[in-house]
């Protein structure tokens, strides 16, 4: 028995989208923002991690990627990857970058840094991205931007390789907005 | 609640450790799994059949197959 698709399915096309557009124009990165939001959203006022259930584009990103091209090994990950310890230490890691990209771009704002055309890749390489910038756009927008897709664009190869080794969507066991969303359901929901 | 024995296996969540990913419900073929207020996958005793999708698709390895008694 096969479940009807629905136009929530096809999330993925509007992740890859997403990718492909901010590897052209990186001022695109700013949608990206609607990932952080619509999960919160549904957590604080709904109380549940419907994004994640239904509609996040990565993870059906992940899924296209594991189940319909088969490039999975389909093991289960190891225990620890998914246990409370790991998950909150990778949310304060992940903030730390995130409050970190923030403050960079707030530093650009007020010119004391000078924008850098790069994406900051899983923690540690700066890759060079300058063909992606309009110089049209105010350089904190496009540093803003660029700090987005950067970790936007970690996920996604950090979710990938996971993938492969493991399962589809095994990124999601330590997903920072997932581990987030789902504190915020505990704790409207007092359980 | 009353069991569904017709079938040898059903699935059965570890709530505590589970991340409420959604992935179980989505590929449970029957309807069987909710997630439950945003907070870990619940199964329906008596629509699971015990076919093991899920237990296959969990990337959390937190679904297992058990007997049904």
């Amino acid at each position: 028995m096969k479940r009807k698709k629905k136009w929530s399915d096809y999330m993925w096309i509007v992740s890859g989208t997403y990718f492909t557009l901010g590897f052209f124009n990186i001022v695109f990165a700013w949608l990206g923002i609607i990932c952080f939001m619509i999960p919160l959203l549904m957590a604080i006022f709904g109380g549940t991690k419907g994004y994640c259930n239904t509609y996040c584009g990565r993870g059906q990103l992940f899924l296209q990627i594991g189940n319909t091209l088969g490039w999975s090994r389909g093991k289960v990950a190891p225990r620890w990857l998914s246990s409370k310890w790991f998950r909150n230490l990778f949310f304060a890691f992940f903030m730390f970058f995130f409050v970190q990209m923030i403050y960079i771009t707030v530093q650009v704002a007020d010119g004391a840094r000078s924008l850098s055309e790069t994406i900051h890749l899983l923690w540690t390489f700066n890759v060079p991205w300058g063909w992606a910038y309009p110089t049209e756009v105010e350089p904190w927008k496009a540093q803003f931007a660029f700090g987005l897709y950067g970790i936007m664009l970690t996920s996604l190869i950090v979710g990938i390789i996971l993938t492969i080794v493991y399962r589809p969507r095994t990124w999601c066991v330590f997903c920072p907005m997932g581990n987030m969303t789902q504190m915020i359901c505990k704790l409207k929901n007092k359980e | 609640m009353i069991q569904n024995k017709k079938y040898r296996f059903r699935a059965e969540s570890e709530e505590d450790r589970c991340v409420a990913c959604g992935v179980c419900m989505n590929v449970c073929p029957r309807e069987a799994i909710h997630i439950h207020k945003g907070c870990y996958a619940v199964v329906d005793r008596d629509k699971c059949v015990g076919c093991g999708l899920c237990v296959k698709a969990c990337p959390a390895g937190v679904m297992h197959k058990i007997e049904n008694v």
